[in-house]
């Protein structure tokens, strides 16, 4: 579904990164590991990886220095900062330094696997700056804000709109609840309901129903995503 | 120690004898002055008396000659209580007077001096008498001396030097035993004090220092330090209930995980109930994980760390927001959210954590607050002096006052609550992040249902 990807993970807790190499092998991508700073620097600055996953607290030389460094290095792989520190500042912080994305242990694998497959995306597409997504029979004009599916126009409210471009955007990759929290909405909280499942109800009951294929589906422990099941 | 050791080494026993050192000085300076001003009075008035019989003397010299002078001064002498005379010839031979015998060379300088010497009618020799004298040269090369015993004035200084030492040694003895009595009343009250200090340090936490009620500075001292004691009882307790709660608050999950995992293990051998067991085991760990979290975050949202950026925002925007995320959820559990905003107000905000608070009241508004007869929600902005109010209000059964103050407490869950999922961090949450803003939470009677108030500053927007 997702090509494999060539990923470093810069960790020094060795049971978390054999869990990280092991897990990540399972869903068909590469997985090296670089137990220290130094060391990841060396590797990320060499090997042509799609994307890095560094830890913030690292022996030798820190997460963020470290990303700071590549960065200088003109080196723009996509890395995903794992930290134990989750408040509001942290992220600020290491997304500064030059991460793209951040995320708080402990996490679902289910969750970095999302983040980090769409990172690779965001690598390969250089931003996605179509201007209509299509998705079998569903067209969403992002100057004109149409919505329609097979022709049919469906209105749509303005977060709506927001919501399905986040998920039409990534089409045939998971996308979670904390992720179109973050991106749609533009909370890094934990709203404890689930906020977001209704949200998609609505939007499935739109584009979904009265159509035989549906698009939006959910998947089960990780988020949802949008997919044409007729292909 | 000794008990006395430790009575001298009193502050107050050392602070009276400083002020008995300074009394004796200065008792010593007065009555040396006075002793001195006596001394020039008497000896003023001996003056005086020697220069008016030197006059008379030298009077009746020049009327009637030696034999005349002679005659008086015999006279004189027979008189009680007679001064001292001497006459000599030019060669220093005593002609008349009843002075016999004078300190050597006494006689050289006619002028007014002070001697030792010897009266005609003295018996024992060695006895000294003193006196001021004046030795006046006649006409024809006599010397008369007239003189006054001092007996007075050397009794009148030995009755003050008496009266100095008699009245030091009473100062000293009243000021030791002064001071020992007050060093002693002081250092009992110091030591229950420090006795009941030392039962409150051995964990008599409700025990509080004596008072003696005459309001001075010790009790003063002793009344704010109770005042501190019951302010760390306070804290304490409060401590002890987050302790208790968090103990609480975990155990349950942690059990609940435990038998989720003994559960699927018993399952021997069937993949689906494997599955379904470590399916809830995750659920159960991210519940735990989402209670540190919102543990850590109060924490550091009380400490002042969290603050992240501080932007001048519309409130009503940030309610907006949290409003449209939460309206589809409200309409599914059947509830109304209706809004009423002032626009065009600001406030210096961090948006997400403030939509956070805001989050979190909806959240419960919607858990908690909703009646079977009414299930309607309100929100709003508006501004009130120079603060901006928020606030969320439900139609439930609202919060008893003397549970208001409580319920923003960490892991507080009310009746009727614990059996409904969440945490009891919401409410504690949401404060903290108002404080973080320079704002107070209020929670009020809706009547009926709560209301929970952000009265947050207004942030007066530059140029």
């Amino acid at each position: 579904m997702v090509a494999p990807m060539r990923l470093l993970i810069i960790e020094d807790d060795p049971d978390s990164a054999t869990y990280l190499v092991k897990a990540f092998r399972e869903a068909g991508h590469v997985a090296d590991h670089a137990p220290d700073g130094l060391e990841g620097y060396a590797m990320a600055r060499d090997g042509a990886y799609d994307v890095l996953i560094v830890d913030r607290m690292l022996p030798k030389l820190d997460g963020l220095s470290l990303i700071g460094g590549l960065r200088e290095q003109k080196i723009d792989t996509p890395v995903l900062i794992l930290s134990a520190l989750g408040q509001v500042d942290d992220r600020v912080k290491g997304l500064r330094a030059g991460g793209d994305d951040y995320l708080a242990k402990p996490y679902a694998f289910s969750e970095l696997l999302a983040r980090v497959e769409v990172l690779q995306r965001r690598k390969g597409l250089g931003a996605g700056n179509v201007t209509v997504l299509r998705i079998g029979g569903l067209e969403l004009d992002r100057l004109s804000h149409k919505l329609t599916r097979d022709g049919k126009e469906i209105l749509i409210q303005p977060r709506e709109f927001r919501l399905l471009e986040y998920l039409m955007q990534h089409a045939g990759q998971v996308v979670t609840r904390t992720m179109l929290l973050e991106n749609v909405w533009d909370y890094h909280f934990d709203p404890q309901t689930n906020v977001i499942d209704v949200h998609i109800s609505r939007l499935r009951s739109k584009i979904d129903k009265g159509f035989q294929a549906p698009l939006l589906h959910t998947i089960r422990g990780a988020g949802y995503m949008i997919r044409d099941s007729a292909r | 120690m000794t008990a006395l050791g430790k009575l001298f080494r009193t502050t107050a026993f050392k602070l009276s004898l400083a002020y008995l050192v300074v009394f004796a000085i200065g008792a010593g300076l007065v009555l040396g002055r006075v002793a001195w001003n006596v001394k020039g009075l008497m000896d003023d008035q001996i003056t005086s008396t020697i220069d008016a019989e030197i006059k008379g003397l030298s009077e009746q010299y020049a009327q009637g000659g030696l034999r005349r002078l002679v005659f008086v001064i015999e006279q004189r002498i027979r008189q009680p209580g007679a001064s001292l005379y001497l006459a000599t010839s030019p060669a220093g031979q005593s002609i008349a007077g009843n002075v016999i015998e004078l300190q050597a060379g006494a006689l050289e300088n006619p002028s007014l001096i002070e001697t030792s010497y010897r009266r005609d009618d003295d018996r024992e020799t060695d006895h000294q008498h003193r006196a001021l004298a004046r030795i006046f040269v006649l006409p024809g090369g006599f010397r008369l001396l007239v003189g006054r015993d001092l007996g007075d004035r050397e009794a009148l200084h030995q009755v003050m030097g008496r009266a100095l030492f008699t009245s030091l040694a009473w100062l000293v003895l009243i000021g030791t035993l002064g001071g020992l009595f007050v060093a002693r009343r002081v250092l009992q009250r110091v030591d229950a004090i420090s006795a009941s200090a030392h039962e409150i340090m051995k964990g008599d936490l409700s025990r509080r220092l004596p008072l003696s009620g005459n309001h001075d500075e010790l009790d003063r001292l002793a009344y704010n330090l109770n005042a501190m004691l019951d302010r760390i009882d306070e804290l304490m307790a409060g401590l002890k209930e987050v302790s208790d709660n968090i103990a609480h608050d975990l155990k349950t999950p942690l059990t609940r995980l435990r038998n989720n995992a003994e559960e699927a293990l018993r399952a021997e051998g069937s993949p689906v109930a494997y599955r379904e067991g470590l399916e809830r085991v995750i659920e159960e760990s991210d519940g735990l994980i989402r209670i540190f979290n919102a543990l850590l975050t109060i924490a550091r949202l009380e400490a002042g760390q969290a603050a992240g950026e501080m932007k001048p925002c519309d409130p009503a925007d940030i309610l907006g927001d949290v409003v449209e995320l939460y309206e589809p959820l409200a309409e599914d559990t059947g509830a109304q959210i209706a809004l009423s905003m002032e626009a065009g107000l600001t406030i210096s905000a961090n948006r997400e954590l403030m939509g956070q608070a805001l989050a979190n009241l909806i959240d419960n508004a919607l858990k908690y607050g909703l009646s079977e007869t009414s299930r309607s929600i309100s929100a709003g902005v508006r501004q009130v002096g120079d603060r901006v109010e928020l606030f969320i209000a439900d139609s439930g059964q609202g919060i008893a006052v003397a549970d208001r103050t409580r319920v923003t407490d960490r892991f507080v869950r009310l009746e009727g609550a614990r059996s409904r999922p969440g945490s009891g961090l919401g409410l504690s949450m949401a404060q903290a992040i108002v404080k973080l803003h320079g704002g107070d939470l209020r929670i009020e009677d809706n009547a009926p249902g709560l209301r929970v108030v952000f009265s947050l500053p207004i942030s007066v927007p530059h140029g």
